[in-house]
């Protein structure tokens, strides 16, 4: 076998396939550089940390789409489930104090995430019928809650805003929670039996389910983290944002799945990963302020953004096809 | 006999849902008549259309995320060509209106065949597209819809030669919804095509085998899924007599019907008149519990939970029919 008589798009190919990261990272450079190149100066250090900053509770939001997607599932309720958090430790906070307000609110995240496990585990739901209707009661639920503490006043904790828009060396001090929560996943993913069983069942479910795998089990924590990592995701975006309102993270909704989608995870399972979801993430960070430099239309930078979704996964879809 | 049952139990529990809905109504609301039952139907229009156009492309199986946001491209051309132009013309736009939306429904189909992208990830893209196209046409609430198209869909049926006592309670909105279905939806399921779509949506490489061309009958399925997002739309700027270029609820809840009413998430199984069924249970469902004066977040929760609620119920039923 000589590496000379295969085309060289077939090599390229072949070399994208096994690292999949390459690609996003080098399509991220080359954005950065049009960037760059349309706007000269704009890149520095304080708009770098301040991308960043932006970047991560998309990117944190993402991987509840990552993790579900994993197992050919999708978690619609996220943007919900962290509008929640975030609404409730606000309004909490002045009437019970934050510890307790923030373990409400995770708590309830964790809530949404569990009835979206059991009817995905136990009832075999698909997974974007039941996301989407936990997120509608939610929603319900939350415009009910908020009329008892409409009078109460919002008090959004400290560490929150020191968290969500705090900076220090130049660096977001949201990083302070995203890098640990990120190098668990990426680690979580491919070292331990729970990332592991993730793949075997987005991969193959009835294989999986014959080899010993309890599907239900592995379902049920995986909602139930999901939400709990929406929750947190909740609470950051509140400390970036400082306003709460009804419908805080939801705006972050589609773009998540956007961000897991362009970051080469697979919507049918088995394929993909959280690294490659943060440079997704970062992507349609730095793509956004392309179109907002561009002066146009508010219609023609939604076309554009679709447009070019659509085009990177096309990309990505031919070049790492090994079929 | 006990064939018939097994196959419709779905669609027959729905119409007893349904017709036990409409008795409570009756109860709640004593003076539940003629009129009500028009503005049930004129609610429930743009609804049942987004339902049965998302049930067709679910049956062949595929999804569309875009839906809502064809219908807003749909409504805001429409009324923006109507805004001061005579029944001919308006006649003329009609149709115009319906072959864009076929084009669009063809374009995400053409796209999903050609890129070989997931369904959902190729419609979730050009939901921000058609949601930005109908930004471009129009950016705020406006234009206005032609005076006979709204005459359509408001009041109860006449004919002619007889009494309208006979024919009154029965509401126009109902008759171009059944319309509708049968022009589009008939024709369509008593040919090959309408086969190849189940054929597609069971399994695409058994279908392609037996010679069915896949690519161009999953773009003929967005076509009418497209086609049935322009009678949405239509159906919009008609009840309202405006165009609305941000997109109604429609996606959420046009998912929700399509699956409570029978149709299978993944293609090949289900029809047309559990959705329809499903739509005015769940609209009923609404309107019942606006009467009985419960707070309208209330509402939501309560809808959310029966769809829930419903679909878990499906599920373990499935589970249950498929180890005996």
């Amino acid at each position: 076998m000589t590496v000379t008589d295969t085309p060289p798009r077939a090599r390229i190919g072949r070399f994208m396939a096994a690292n999949p990261l390459v690609p996003l990272i080098l399509l991220l450079i080359a954005l950065l550089g049009l960037l760059e190149a349309m706007n000269p100066g704009i890149i520095n250090r304080l708009w770098l940390a301040n991308a960043i900053k932006i970047a991560i509770p998309l990117a944190m939001l993402a991987a509840c789409q990552t993790l579900t997607m994993l197992t050919g599932g999708i978690d619609l309720s996220a943007g919900t489930a962290a509008t929640i958090a975030a609404y409730v430790t606000a309004t909490l906070s002045p009437l019970i104090g934050v510890p307790a307000a923030v373990a409400v609110a995770v708590a309830c995240a964790a809530l949404i995430g569990l009835v979206n496990g059991f009817g995905v585990a136990i009832c075999r739901v698909h997974p974007l019928i039941m996301t989407l209707g936990t997120g509608l009661i939610a929603t319900g639920c939350l415009l009910v809650y908020q009329r008892f503490v409409i009078s109460t006043g919002t008090h959004i904790p400290d560490f929150l805003v020191w968290l969500g828009t705090g900076r220090t060396v130049g660096l977001p001090n949201g990083l302070v929670l995203f890098i640990p929560f990120a190098v668990l996943l990426i680690w979580g993913q491919r070292r331990t039996g729970f990332g592991r069983l993730l793949y075997a069942l987005g991969s193959n479910e009835n294989a999986a389910r014959l080899s010993g795998v309890r599907g239900w089990q592995v379902y049920l924590s995986l909602y139930s983290l999901s939400g709990i990592i929406a929750g947190i995701t909740g609470l950051l975006y509140l400390g970036l944002v400082k306003t709460p309102s009804l419908s805080l993270a939801l705006p972050l909704d589609l773009p998540s799945v956007a961000a897991a989608v362009v970051g080469g995870t697979s919507i049918f399972g088995g394929r993909g990963g959280y690294a490659g979801t943060i440079v997704g993430a970062l992507i349609l960070t730095v793509l956004t302020t392309m179109l907002t430099l561009l002066h146009m239309p508010e219609g023609a930078r939604r076309i554009l953004f679709g447009l070019i979704i659509l085009a990177v996964t096309a990309l990505y879809i031919r070049l790492t096809d090994r079929t | 006999m006990t064939r018939f049952l097994a196959n419709n139990g779905w669609t027959l529990g729905l119409a007893g849902l349904l017709a036990m809905l409409l008795v409570a109504t009756k109860m709640i609301q004593p003076e539940f008549g003629v009129s009500g039952l028009d503005s049930l139907g004129r609610a429930s229009l743009p609804f049942a259309l987004a339902t049965l156009g998302m049930a067709v492309v679910v049956i062949a199986g595929g999804i569309d995320l875009s839906f809502a946001s064809m219908m807003a491209v749909c409504s805001v051309t429409a009324a923006l060509l109507m805004e001061g132009a005579s029944d001919g013309t308006s006649a003329l736009v009609v149709l115009a209106v319906l072959a864009l939306g076929a084009a669009m429904g063809a374009i995400n189909g053409t796209l999903i065949v050609v890129t070989r992208v997931p369904d959902i990830v190729v419609t979730l893209a050009m939901l921000f597209v058609w949601q930005g196209t109908a930004l471009l046409i129009l950016n705020a609430p406006g234009g206005a819809a032609a005076p006979w198209l709204r005459s359509l869909i408001v009041g109860g049926v006449a004919l002619p030669g007889v009494s309208p006592a006979l024919t009154e309670w029965l509401p126009k909105s109902l008759v171009f919804l059944l319309a509708c279905l049968c022009a589009i939806w008939l024709p369509i399921r008593r040919s090959k095509l309408g086969l190849m779509f189940y054929a597609i949506g069971s399994d695409a490489s058994a279908a392609f085998r037996s010679g069915v061309p896949v690519g161009r009958t999953k773009i003929a399925a967005y076509a009418v899924t497209g086609l049935f997002a322009a009678l949405g739309g239509l159906s919009v700027t008609m009840s309202t007599g405006i165009g609305e270029p941000i997109p109604g609820p429609y996606l959420l809840a046009a998912v929700a019907a399509v699956v409570l009413g029978g149709v299978v998430l993944g293609g090949g199984r289900g029809g047309l008149l559990g959705p329809i069924l499903a739509v005015f249970v769940l609209r009923l469902v609404r309107m019942d519990l606006t009467l009985m004066s419960v707070d309208p977040n209330v509402t939501t929760i309560v809808e959310g939970s029966i769809m829930v609620v419903v679909v878990m119920l499906g599920g373990v039923l499935a589970t249950r029919g498929r180890r005996t």
